[in-house]
């Protein structure tokens, strides 16, 4: 951890503050995440975590009020969203949306390509895109039946979950962050989902998880645990600090003095 | 730390690519209209005495209507005497044997809007006829359909070689004094398809007409005839554009269908007509009656409808369910962006026993465009056991667009089953952002949105038009979402 030239930093975000209609949800995150490594993100409902991740995604119903975040060394907040997911940075929705009449592997076909003409690689045709489909989706042993209906239309809630990590699988992403992910699914479920986070893991790589609970980090051990706030980021610990937030609730954090506890300090432990 | 906003609204605003005029010499009559006006056309197509009496019997009854108005529509008057009632490219002569002869300015126009009338083999399997302003200009592939004894052409050759035909359907199915617009156009129509498909043939290739207005101030007023004998299947498809101007063009065609005994029609229509620019100035003013009569037991007629141009559209394809058993089919797309304004739905008239009906209706609105969706079911007394089902669905891009739905439904016989669905919807700030999240720009992620939303009218489409619609649909919409 302490070698003389750390390599540049996949997504650097400093003093980030974020509205929506004046009211105030992030107010300053300071949060840096190297390739390689794996970070959860938990904390009350309703303390910003899926703001945060918004706003990363380039969600623009929020503005961006003070503060940056950098990606790759660029201005990640100058992006478009399709740019954001083009250069490497995809969200997970906690909610999927359902969009009537479009069939899921049309959608799938369409992002896959997308990224594709952006990275300079040919587009694929639909014999080679069903080939790669299939392939990923023993990872997430998603029933072929999903593929041709409409996008997350009547799928349940494990299905629309699983249905974000198959996109995660398919764009390979660099940074991908992944909103409760988790949440909704059965135990053997859960274990499915857990397995394809962790094949996305590589030392190119990057995952932010937003989670509630220990035990999908019980599969996908993180590098750094992050509690989030009232819009700050209360505290930052090894993977440990999950378990004590499990066995203690978020009462003792949220009542101490918001002193930003640095994840400098956290990486130096 | 601002963020470039991509807008859905402005995404629009992409020029209309058919709005080119194309230079040829016109023969052209006064404007206004008067008896001496329909005498001259007449005239010029050198027409059969019965056809002159009952364009004057026509002109006399549009004389005493009145033009209708519209609750939803915002609409220009219209001098019904500062228009031109007829033009033609100029010929030399005869006019065209073949198209061999025609005008290669006028083949060039259509090969610009991606109709080669020449190049046969790129529209294999499709025979075309082309309406130029108020005449057909050339028609694909008829020797080969006269063969089975199919009659596929002009209008105004019809009436040249098979006067008894036009004679018996003509105004069968829409008479002049159905209304204000059908009147005027029984009076002035000039040209348009006609089509007669014998007892038990199918018709083994699309039909299609591709209309055109071209010559500046004239309106165009197309009238198509189609008859399915016992038996017959015909698949019949009309696109049409028109070049960008400031002043609105009037458009008011009627199109009459007949089904006989166990014959199906399928009509498909993909209507581009200009729209007028993004203030809402310019634009054709599209009223049409089309109506299809199943005459004969066990006949079924579909309409599928893409309407994506004109900046006012006024039209109703309806079916009368005459015959025992008959089916009658109403699949439309209609979409508003901009200024523009679609008023359009379907009657579904139940005459004869166990007939059924079934109505898709997707509105779309954008910018600053109107919708509605105005439908009858009317089922009457001898109607036992018909059924009818409507569903109509509005989705709304942006927050300055409307979308107006108005079912009607009068039963008059106790048996039969009248149902109506309906609902509004927005295009997603979510839905969008989703897609963008996985790379696809915001232009081909409403396009995609759009197109799923209308996938039950665009499947019924024959295949190589829905890819054209689709095409449209996204380019229409460019720019559109709040
Ligand atoms: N569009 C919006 N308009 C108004 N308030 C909003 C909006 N989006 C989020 N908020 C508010 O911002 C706060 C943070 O919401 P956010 O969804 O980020 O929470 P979260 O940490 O993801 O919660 P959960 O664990 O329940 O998913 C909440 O109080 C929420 O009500
Ligand atoms: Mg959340």
């Amino acid at each position: 951890m302490d070698n003389v030239r750390r390599p540049q930093p996949l997504l650097q975000v400093e003093g980030l503050h974020a509205s929506v209609d004046g009211k105030e949800i992030l107010r300053g995150i300071d949060l840096t995440v190297n390739a390689g490594e794996v970070h959860a993100i938990m904390g009350p409902n309703g303390s910003g975590k899926s703001t945060l991740a918004q706003v990363l995604a380039g969600r623009e119903s929020f503005s961006v009020t003070a503060g940056g975040a950098r990606f790759l060394g660029h201005d990640l907040l100058s992006l478009a969203p399709e740019e954001r997911a083009r250069e490497g940075l995809v969200l997970g929705f906690q909610y999927p949306v359902e969009i009537p009449g479009v069939s899921n592997v049309y959608l799938l076909k369409a992002a896959v390509n997308a990224v594709r003409r952006h990275r300079g690689l040919a587009e694929l045709d639909a014999m080679e895109f069903l080939k790669l489909i299939r392939e990923k989706m023993q990872l997430v042993e998603m029933p072929d039946e999903l593929l041709y209906r409409s996008v997350n239309e009547g799928f349940s809630g494990g299905e629309k979950k699983r249905n974000e990590i198959l996109q995660m699988a398919l764009l390979e992403p660099r940074l991908a962050i992944l909103d409760e992910t988790d949440s909704g699914l059965d135990i053997d479920a859960l274990q499915v989902v857990a397995e394809g986070i962790n094949a996305l893991r590589g030392p190119g790589r990057a995952i932010v998880l937003v989670t509630h609970y220990q035990r999908l980090l019980g599969y996908v051990q993180p590098d750094f645990v992050h509690v989030l706030a009232h819009g700050r980021i209360v505290k930052s610990g090894g993977k440990e600090l999950a378990l004590e937030l499990e066995r203690r609730g978020y009462g003792w954090l949220e009542e101490a003095p918001a002193a930003p506890a640095r994840e400098a300090e956290a990486r130096a432990r | 730390m601002a963020q470039p906003a991509t807008k859905l609204d402005e995404l629009v605003g992409r020029e209309y690519p058919h709005g080119f005029v194309t230079e040829v010499e016109t023969d052209t009559v006064p404007r206004g209209l008067d008896e001496d006006v329909i005498r001259l056309i007449s005239r010029k197509k050198d027409e059969p005495a019965f056809m002159l009496e009952w364009r004057l019997a026509a002109f006399r009854a549009w004389q005493k209507m009145a033009e209708p108005h519209w609750a939803h529509l915002r609409i220009a008057p219209i001098d019904y005497q500062d228009i031109i009632y007829y033009s033609a490219p100029k010929q030399r002569g005869e006019g065209p044997k073949s198209l061999d002869e025609v005008d290669p300015e006028l083949l060039k126009t259509y090969e610009k809007l991606g109709v080669p009338l020449h190049e046969r083999e790129r529209l294999a399997g499709v025979a075309v006829d082309a309406v130029f302003d108020s005449v057909s200009v050339g028609t694909t592939f008829q020797a080969k359909l006269a063969e089975m004894g199919i009659v596929f052409g002009s209008f105004s050759e019809a009436v040249r070689k098979h006067p008894e035909l036009v004679r018996r359907y003509l105004g069968s199915v829409v008479p002049y004094t159905d209304n204000f617009f059908a009147a005027l156009n029984a009076a002035v129509f000039t040209d348009g398809s006609f089509c007669y498909i014998p007892p038990g043939v199918r018709c083994p290739m699309e039909l299609s007409t591709y209309f055109r207005i071209n010559a500046k101030e004239t309106g165009q007023f197309e009238r198509t005839l189609i008859i399915a004998d016992e038996g017959a299947y015909v698949s019949y498809l009309e696109g049409c554009t028109a070049p960008m101007r400031d002043e609105n063009q009037l458009h008011a065609a009627v199109v009459e269908l007949v089904a006989h005994e166990r014959a199906h029609i399928k009509y498909s229509t993909v209507q581009n007509w200009y729209p007028g620019d993004r203030e809402g100035k310019g634009g054709i003013y599209n009223f049409v009656t089309k109506r299809g009569d199943c005459r004969g037991a066990n006949s079924r007629i579909s309409w599928t409808q893409v309407e994506t141009g004109s900046a006012i559209t006024w039209k109703y394809p309806s079916v009368l369910l005459r015959g025992d058993n008959a089916v009658g089919e109403f699949y439309s797309v209609a979409l508003t962006n901009n200024w523009q304004q679609a008023d359009t739905g379907t009657k579904m008239i139940h005459i004869g026993r166990n007939t059924r009906s079934t109505i898709v209706s997707k509105g779309i609105s954008a910018g600053h465009g109107q919708n509605t969706y105005r439908g009858l079911s009317k089922v009457l007394k001898g109607a036992e056991g018909a059924r009818s089902h409507s569903e109509c669905d509005s989705l709304l891009l942006g927050d300055t667009s409307g979308a107006h739905t108005f079912p009607y439904i009068e039963v008059r016989n106790p048996t039969a089953t009248v149902e109506h669905e309906a609902s509004t919807s927005r295009i997603g700030e979510d839905q969008l952002f989703y897609c963008r999240q996985r790379g696809i720009s915001p232009e081909d992620a409403v396009s995609m949105i759009v197109n799923g939303f209308c996938k039950d009218v665009l499947k019924e489409l024959p295949m190589e038009f829905a890819v054209e619609a689709q095409k449209l649909l996204g380019v229409s919409l460019e720019g559109s979402v709040g």
